[in-house]
């Protein structure tokens, strides 16, 4: 039996060859790693026979990979396996690499696959750590991989960090890229590695921010990030906290709603044998509880009008005097809005009028005393959330549904214009012109007449007055 | 919107990372090549996972919004314009130094950015092109970024976005157009299809100017992908595996994520309370590459009549079983697709085993070398060798007898066993 010690793949590769020149069968031969101590065990190493000028041969190119690949790899016996599977790939079966079922392919391939789950791990692993000397900034890391990988993994961090100075240290080699070339040097241990970065808080917050507590996998977690990396990984020192508190943060989150658990649609009664009309609607509505706005409210104020009108006016919500009268429109906007009409040429009593929110939201104030004698609180209107829009729409919506002859939908305000045109519409754009909604191929936007009793001068006024007469007068002559 | 100014770049990142993990997808693959005159960050292929959280999601990209605040209202987000959930915003340097902070320490592969609404769809599409075409040019950055767009934004921002990105991605959110009308009012299933098509054909017309020997600038080279909230309405797996499929032959997207419905901090109260139905979630994926690698319909994935996938067994089991008729299958002799139809066998295996049989028969200890689920795969197979299992085939109980009645694992099971011991 002949044995020879073997550095490293170059040293195999031409062990190998020449032991294929002379006919060695893998029986006779036993290949060891030159570990240095190796040595010490080895009967007698024979020198080997000098390099045959014999004409090479060639192997599968899938061999070639594999071997360089297992050459990485810490088992011992990797040599011995590598000539095997040479040696009969030469004499026995020239395929034997595709048949994977076999022993020895199974083995090379496990082993294959080891360093390269290694190598893929390593890239993903290492962590730099910043270090400034004299005003230059380099980046180094300590990494402990499972095999001789070094080599097989730094031409790709000088691809990705070209224009960086970095080092990588490892207990077997080193390897440091200076913008141009990468050097290799001797492993060191890590106690001459940097021991911290600034960085690191930021990156633990990400990863402690980045996990879902309401899905804990960490079987998988473990699978892929092995315990045996965690020392090299700052962040992993959080998983255990992050673990123990997830239950409680999940709990806390299905408990947690915000919102109303009802919309008005829970609050419109339908039945197969009868259509609900307007009146009906608004008799349902009356009792709508769905927000909280009801409780501050002196009632709902639904839409009043024809069921035959031809043109809906949907404004925001009730204020302070439509509250207590129970109809849209009667106060001062009200009259803003008549006069409009009015100077449009057109019939209130022929449009049907409401409003998408149908309680009146507001909040109490002292009654400034320079205004009007104090009478205590005083109603101040307030703009409904979408919250509250989307609780209160479905009326809408069934008022909608039962005006059969509605052509023009006319929405006065932003709120209103949100909630059939979608978010982010800017009235001054969007007015003077017809637009499309879910609800209408002629829906037109303008103002609310409140802005117009808003409006900070005469000047404003009376030219926000004029849009929305034209505005009016426009959606009319759609019908 | 003022207070946020104030908020330290910690707090910012807790912030906009939580609002950001909702999101499923993470991967940074797609993208063959590094762009030419990088300085920083590469790609080449195969992304990397830099590190995984206890959810058992792969960290590959730093994945945030550039804010949080947002005019719309859809129910299923917790960014929605109701929500309670604190509010920040990142300015675009602090996104570009953020990420390549990360970056050069090895953390990540690149960027995965998305927004809430602000202001309109056009000029939210330009905040995060503007981070995008940062990093590429003032930092020469070559790592991975993939870009969420806004559906509805200007077709120029589209463009400029796919020249900066290597991936794009519309969320459909919903499998339908009643999901979205429930849940997501605001947003439109044409509108977000329109979005999709628009980055499709800008990608085939790179494909067709590179043809004709032209060089035209980079499209989202690692193309597009979408993700689809389940388990947050009562819509069944075929109809979302109907149009996952639809997107695969329609808008040709690379991936299709399921994101089964989590709990979110300051959830509406009209949404499910409960844990996420990870096990449907996992079915769907199978079912997916069932879609794409094995050569099945949706029709045929899904055979119980609630229009469902079995939660107890994969779906290609379950398609077998209803489908006795078509096994026993001779591993020997059988085409690849009938191969890819055997419950336990992958696509690997099914490769392996082609190769194998150009230089020898197939015995039931090779499967098992192999790491075929033999337990599954054994009562479907004919091999070289007698296997006893073949005689299960046609047994009424075959069904029991492969997968036993597990114990169903609860959610806070499986948070027992990691407090247990684990760890």
């Amino acid at each position: 039996m002949q044995t020879i010690t073997i550095k490293d793949f170059e040293d195999w590769r031409r062990v190998a060859r020449t032991l294929i020149a002379n006919a060695t069968a893998p029986s006779e031969v036993q290949l060891f790693e030159d570990d240095g101590q190796q040595a010490l065990f080895t009967e007698n190493p024979q020198p080997l026979p000098s390099p045959s000028d014999q004409p090479g041969f060639h192997v599968p190119s899938r061999f070639l990979s594999l071997a360089e690949a297992v050459g990485c790899h810490r088992a011992a016996a990797r040599w011995d396996l590598l000539f095997r599977a040479l040696w009969r790939i030469k004499n026995e079966q020239r395929n034997l690499l595709e048949i994977e079922t076999d022993d020895d392919v199974l083995q090379l391939t496990k082993m294959e696959k080891q360093v390269r789950r290694d190598t893929h791990k390593m890239k993903a692993f290492v962590r730099f750590r910043k270090v400034v000397q004299d005003a230059e900034e380099f980046f180094v890391a300590w990494h402990q991989p499972d095999h001789r990988i070094v080599r097989r993994v730094a031409p790709f961090f000088s691809r990705r960090f070209s224009g960086m100075n970095w080092t990588i240290l490892t207990p077997d080699e080193s390897v440091t890229w200076d913008q141009q070339t990468l050097d290799y040097g001797r492993g060191v241990t890590r106690g001459q590695a940097p021991q911290s970065d600034e960085l690191e808080e930021l990156w633990r917050t990400y990863y402690a921010s980045i996990f879902n507590p309401a899905r804990v996998k960490i079987k998988m977690m473990k699978s892929e990030m092995p315990v045996r990396y965690w020392k090299n990984l700052p962040e992993t020192e959080l998983i255990p906290d992050l673990l123990a508190d997830a239950p409680r943060r999940v709990e806390q989150m299905i408990e947690r709603h915000e919102g109303f658990d009802k919309t008005a649609d829970d609050f419109i009664k339908r039945s197969s044998d009868q259509v609900n009309t307007l009146p009906v609607l608004k008799q349902m509505a009356a009792g709508c509880t769905a927000c909280h706005l009801h409780c501050e409210a002196t009632q709902t104020v639904f839409g009043s009008g024809p069921a035959n009108a031809r043109i809906v006016l949907l404004g925001e919500q009730p204020g302070d005097q439509e509250d207590l009268a129970g109809d849209p429109f009667v106060g001062p906007a009200g009259q803003v809005l008549d006069d409009a009409l009015h100077a449009a040429g057109l019939d209130r009593t022929a449009l049907y009028v409401t409003n998408i929110v149908k309680h009146f939201k507001h909040t109490l104030i002292s009654s400034p005393e320079t205004s009007r004698p104090p009478r205590g609180k005083k109603r101040l209107h307030q703009k409904p959330n979408a919250r509250e829009v989307r609780a209160c729409r479905p009326w809408f919506d069934a008022e909608w549904s039962c005006l059969r002859e509605a052509e023009t939908l006319i929405c006065l305000g932003a709120t209103s214009a949100t909630a059939i045109l979608g978010p982010g519409i800017k009235l001054a754009d969007k007015r003077g012109q017809v637009c499309s909604s879910d609800y209408c191929q002629q829906t037109f936007v303008t103002w609310h007449p409140s802005a117009i009793l808003r409006a900070p001068n005469t000047a404003a006024r009376e030219s926000k007055m004029q849009q929305l007469i034209d505005d009016l007068a426009l959606a009319n002559e759609a019908v | 919107m003022g207070s946020e100014r104030h908020q330290s770049l910690d707090s910012k990142l807790a912030i906009l990372a939580d609002a950001a993990k909702y999101d499923a997808s993470c991967a940074s693959s797609g993208s063959k090549s590094t762009r030419k005159g990088s300085q920083i960050g590469s790609t080449e292929g195969m992304g990397i996972c830099h590190s995984y959280t206890p959810d058992g999601r792969c960290i590959s990209l730093l994945k945030i919004l550039l804010t949080n605040y947002c005019i719309y209202d859809c129910q299923y987000c917790v960014n929605r314009v109701t929500s309670e959930t604190p509010r920040a915003r990142f300015t675009v340097d602090e996104i570009v130094d953020l990420t390549l902070d990360f970056y050069k320490r090895n953390y990540i592969e690149g960027l995965f950015l998305s927004s809430g609404i602000i202001q309109n769809s056009d000029y939210t599409m330009e905040q995060l092109t503007l981070v995008a075409k940062k990093l590429r040019k003032e930092h020469r950055f070559g790592g991975y970024i993939h870009l969420k767009t806004i559906p509805g934004a200007a077709e120029e921002l589209m463009s400029e976005a796919g020249r900066w990105a290597d991936r794009l991605s519309v969320n459909i959110e919903l499998p339908t157009e009643i999901d979205l009308k429930q849940l997501a009012p605001e947003k439109k299933k044409p509108e977000i299809v329109e979005a999709m098509t628009g980055i499709k054909e800008k990608i085939d017309e790179r494909k067709s100017d590179q043809k004709k020997g032209m060089k035209p600038p980079k499209f989202a080279p690692a193309g597009q992908s979408t993700q689809m909230i389940v388990g947050a309405t009562a819509t069944p797996d075929n109809e979302i595996l109907k149009t996952a499929s639809e997107l695969y032959t329609g808008q040709r997207l690379r991936r299709v994520y399921y994101s089964a419905y989590s709990p979110i901090p300051h959830a509406d109260s009209l949404l499910p309370g409960k844990s996420p139905p990870l096990i449907r979630e996992h079915r769907l994926y199978q079912a997916d590459w069932l879609l794409r690698f094995y050569g099945f319909e949706v029709n045929e994935i899904v055979v119980r009549e609630d229009l469902n996938l079995d939660l107890e067994i994969d779906p290609k089991l379950a398609w077998a079983l209803q489908q006795r008729d078509y096994f026993p299958v001779d591993v020997n002799t059988a085409s690849r697709e009938q191969l890819l139809r055997v419950p336990g066998i992958g696509a690997r295996s099914v490769k392996r085993i082609l190769s194998i049989r150009r230089h020898k028969r197939l015995r039931t200890d090779d499967l098992k070398k192999l790491r075929v689920a033999w337990k599954r795969t054994k009562s479907f197979v004919i091999t070289e060798d007698y296997n006893p299992a073949l005689a299960d085939l046609d047994r009424g109980d075959l069904q029991r007898l492969i997968t036993p009645p597990a114990k169903q694992l609860t959610f806070f099971d499986t948070f027992d066993a990691a407090l247990r011991g684990e760890l």
